[in-house]
């Protein structure tokens, strides 16, 4: 597709942010390190392996929710999804205790919640959009409750809960890009790459999603099919993301709406890649910042919700949220 | 040849369609009428598998709509609808080119880039053809969106109010437009209208509904007269032959 | 007044089951130690969830008139938010100050994002009422993102939790005073009561009866601000409480502040007393935080509001 000339072209905003991405890895790999380099490619590298899942698993859910959506301020974090994973962490540790649930194999323990999650979730979309034409505001506001229900729920089972598996389930809850849960990188990054795959084969329907639903059936995509098939992947990249470093509420948010303005296409050829490469270049190089500005003591997370929430309520204000 | 054969809908009790059977033959361009609430934008989205029917069967070409792959029926059936809110910020040929979606699924090649030129030349937005959608008036909105069916290039084509939001210089235009696909083109055209002088001008068939009902169907000459239209919109009227057309007059 | 005679006992009764309940016994020992916990501990207690309960269904009413919007109230508004930022800074800058003049300073911040609100409310186009809890519920997040960000710098992670959610198990005489302060307000409030039905009712009407509408609709602030900040600076916030007793209320009598203020009041007071009791007795001889049982249950009639929509709102 032809593009004006005064235009920057897709390909350039792609490469720019992959550049970007790259720079801020290398920059988080090699700045200030001291000592034997495979000391640090073990230490380094697994933080920097979680952090890029993470950042990968946000971008692309998050935009690909927008898509089905058909709106630029929803996200699956804004509408409680990862406040729903927390739900189903707790009441795990809940039932099991802290020492049972020390005692799953944390692996099995992901791969459980996250079926759940799945189910979960689907239930929950198909139950908010079968009004059909339930107004977009009254999703949003139900689904940022439903995330503050989720919340309450979860820190009353916390208080219910013995003191001591309070304070493992609190380490766990936290959203820090600093405690990356390194047991849980390998079959995260399995998890990833299957959705990954999927993704791929139906990558070409992204774009007609976009159209809205009539059009997309219009155009001959089993609309129902798909979007149940990505909300389930959807689910799973968020259970991946929440797993690795806890719910953290506008990233997401902030990464697409950054790849939606700055790509001056609306094709996912080059969105998606764009959030991903954004959201890498956001999380890598935030920590590096923080790590060197801040010397170490401020959560990334936090600085994150702040800009995420100012855009946020610049979005709603400039009116996208039709 | 669409065969539409006791289809109802009803939602929370209120029947919106209520057992219509009608039979569209193949070709010529037929125009849906009726009053507010008659169920004619509900039924062309049951036609096209918008939304599902309670009861009844829709065939195209033989074709099954609530069971035929939404693919296959993609390049024999394409629907416009009326409210066209697209939050994706796309060009006009990047619009346009999802018409070829249902053959190239994304992948386009040099023949539908061909369709894809051939149908914005055809409604005259060359000019306009890498702008993005949000730029451009209503009317070349309008435009854009039917450029993108004719580029689906199916045999059938619904229309749901295409004149919607129209002046009349870009009403009577796109009116002349889907004649021109029914004359030039042998496509199927059924279009939803609200005037009923443009469905008198332009129309090979005019279908009345009222109350989710079949009321009447027929020829222009036929359906244009002060008695029917008297049952179909509880107006009364007067209707006076201009050349080959007969207009209404409502005004008193 | 009917209601207002139904729900006085019930809350009397709640009230004394309120200091009948506890880990300690009141009636074991003879040598007055029971009186002394009565004393200390189990009627403050009780007096500040009822003050508190009292003075936040009121200022959701109030706010609710002022935004005229029926999901707001001060943790959908940012207000909450801003008295705890406000406490944070009081602690920071003047560590020596007494409570009650961070109190103050929290009122201050509190009533300036309240205000910020209002203003983003007023500049924005708003094409769905529920875009206003929304855009609050938001501009609490990003406050509280301020917050945590100090906090966790500073190292008073602990302060901030206690000021963001309700918990009155800390409440002992000589602690919980200053919600006298929201309760005095409150009173206030329920004189002026007409005043904000008026505003409720938008501002061409307000300045057709002759209201001075900027001058009511600051009084709001003002009452809103400081209930909140004297409820976050001692017990911590306690959340949608101003949002569910006021929409119960309004639909059962109506909009009528000059008569439905008292029972919202005293409603608030039920609630809060109910949910402290429910807190305290589910894991006995521990307990669950007010503001975590409030969590649950106001959000759960929150969504019923919003799913019947039954008030109106939009």
């Amino acid at each position: 597709m032809q593009a004006d000339a005064k235009r920057i072209s897709p390909s350039t905003v792609l490469f720019a942010s992959a550049a970007l991405a790259l720079l801020s890895m290398i920059a988080f790999m090699t700045i200030g390190a001291k000592g034997s380099w495979s000391f640090i490619l073990s230490f380094r590298g697994t933080k920097l392996i979680g952090m890029v899942l993470v950042a990968y698993a946000i971008a692309v859910s998050t935009v690909l929710f927008q898509t089905i959506s058909g709106n630029r301020v929803l996200t699956p974090s804004i509408i409680g999804f990862d406040a729903m994973y927390t739900l189903l962490q707790t009441v795990m540790v809940f039932f099991l205790g802290a020492a049972g649930a020390a005692s799953v194999n944390p692996q099995l323990q992901f791969v459980l919640e996250t079926a759940v999650m799945v189910g979960l979730s689907l239930l929950l979309f198909r139950a908010l959009f079968s009004g059909g034409s339930r107004s977009l505001h009254l999703l949003m506001l139900v689904g940022v409750i439903l995330g503050g229900l989720f919340r309450s729920l979860s820190s009353f089972l916390q208080r219910v809960l013995d003191p001591n598996d309070f304070i493992v389930l609190q380490d766990r809850l936290f959203a820090s890009f600093n405690s990356i849960d390194a047991n849980l990188l390998g079959i995260a990054a399995t998890a990833t790459l299957a959705v990954t795959f999927v993704l791929w084969r139906l990558s070409p329907t992204f774009d007609v999603l976009s159209l809205g639903r009539e059009a997309a059936i219009g155009l001959g995509v089993d609309h129902q099919r798909v979007v149940t098939l990505l909300l389930a992947l959807i689910a799973v990249l968020v259970s991946v993301s929440t797993a690795l470093v806890g719910p953290v509420t506008f990233f997401g948010l902030l990464v697409a709406s950054l790849a939606w303005q700055l790509t001056p296409t609306a094709s996912h050829r080059f969105v998606l890649p764009v959030a991903v490469c954004i959201a890498i270049a956001t999380l890598v190089g935030g920590q590096v910042m923080l790590e060197r500005l801040f010397s170490f003591n401020t959560a990334l997370s936090i600085v994150i919700e702040f800009f995420g929430g100012l855009v946020f309520i610049f979005l709603l204000i400039r009116g996208s949220a039709r | 040849m669409i065969e539409i054969q006791e289809v109802t809908k009803s939602y929370g009790g209120t029947a919106v369609v209520d057992r219509v059977s009608l039979t569209l033959p193949s070709g010529g361009l037929t125009s849906i009428i009726g009053p507010n609430g008659a169920g004619k934008s509900t039924l062309l989205s049951i036609v096209s598998r918008l939304m599902p029917m309670d009861t009844g069967k829709v065939l195209v070409d033989g074709l099954d709509v609530s069971r035929a792959a939404g693919d296959v029926l993609a390049r024999r059936l394409s629907i416009m609808r009326q409210d066209n809110h697209i939050t994706a910020r796309l060009s006009v040929r990047d619009l346009v080119a999802f018409g070829r979606y249902p053959y190239s699924k994304g992948r386009l090649t040099a023949a539908d880039a061909e369709h894809i030129d051939r149908s914005i030349a055809y409604l005259g937005l060359e000019p306009y053809q890498n702008r993005f959608l949000d730029e451009l008036s209503g009317g070349q909105r309008q435009r854009a969106f039917i450029a993108m069916v004719l580029c689906q290039d199916t045999d059938y084509m619904l229309f749901d109010e295409p004149l919607n939001n129209l002046d009349i210089k870009h009403a009577v235009e796109t009116m002349k437009l889907l004649r021109r696909l029914a004359d030039d083109f042998a496509k199927t055209v059924v279009v939803v209208l609200h005037d009923i002088n443009f469905a008198s001008a332009y129309s090979d068939r005019i279908v009345a509904m009222q109350g989710g009902r079949l009321a009447f169907e027929g020829p222009p000459q036929d359906m244009i007269v002060p008695s029917r239209l008297q049952a179909i919109f509880d107006v009364d009227c007067r209707v006076h032959a201009v050349g080959d057309t007969r207009l209404v007059n409502y005004f008193d | 007044m009917r209601p207002v005679l139904f729900a006085i006992p019930v809350v009397l009764l709640l009230a004394a089951v309120s200091v009948f309940t506890g880990v300690g016994s009141l009636a074991s020992s003879d040598d007055g130690r029971g009186w002394l916990l009565v004393v200390e501990s189990r009627l403050p207690r009780t007096l500040a969830l009822m003050l508190a309960g009292a003075g936040l269904a009121v200022s959701g009413t109030i706010m609710q008139m002022l935004a005229r919007n029926r999901f707001v109230e001060p943790s959908t508004a940012g207000t909450a938010e801003s008295a705890a930022l406000g406490m944070l800074l009081a602690m920071l800058i003047a560590p020596n100050l007494p409570v009650a003049g961070k109190m103050a300073f929290a009122a201050l911040t509190a009533l300036a994002g309240t205000a910020l609100f209002l203003q983003i409310l007023r500049r924005v186009p708003l094409r769905s009422a529920l875009m206003v809890p929304l855009i609050g519920l938001m501009l609490g997040g990003v406050v509280n993102a301020v917050t945590t960000f100090i906090a966790y710098r500073y190292d008073l992670m602990q302060s901030m939790g206690a000021w963001m959610s309700g918990d009155f198990s800390v409440v002992l005489r000589g602690r919980y005073e200053l919600l006298w302060i929201g309760f005095a307000l409150t009173l206030v409030a329920y004189a002026t009561a007409a005043r904000f039905t008026v505003i409720g009712m938008g501002e061409a009407i307000a300045r057709n009866v002759g209201l001075d509408y900027d001058k009511v609709v600051t009084l709001g602030l003002a009452i809103v601000s400081m209930v909140t900040a004297t409820v976050v600076a001692t017990v911590g916030m306690i959340p949608f409480l101003g949002l569910v007793v006021p929409n119960i209320v309004s639909l059962i009598l109506g909009d009528n502040l000059r008569r439905t203020l008292p029972v919202i009041a005293i409603s608030g007071a039920g609630l809060v007393l109910a949910c402290d009791i429910i807190g305290r007795i589910v894991i006995a001889p521990y307990e669950v935080p007010v503001g975590t049982v409030m969590g649950v249950i106001g959000s759960l009639v929150f969504l019923h509001l919003l799913l019947s929509r039954r008030s109106h709102a939009g």
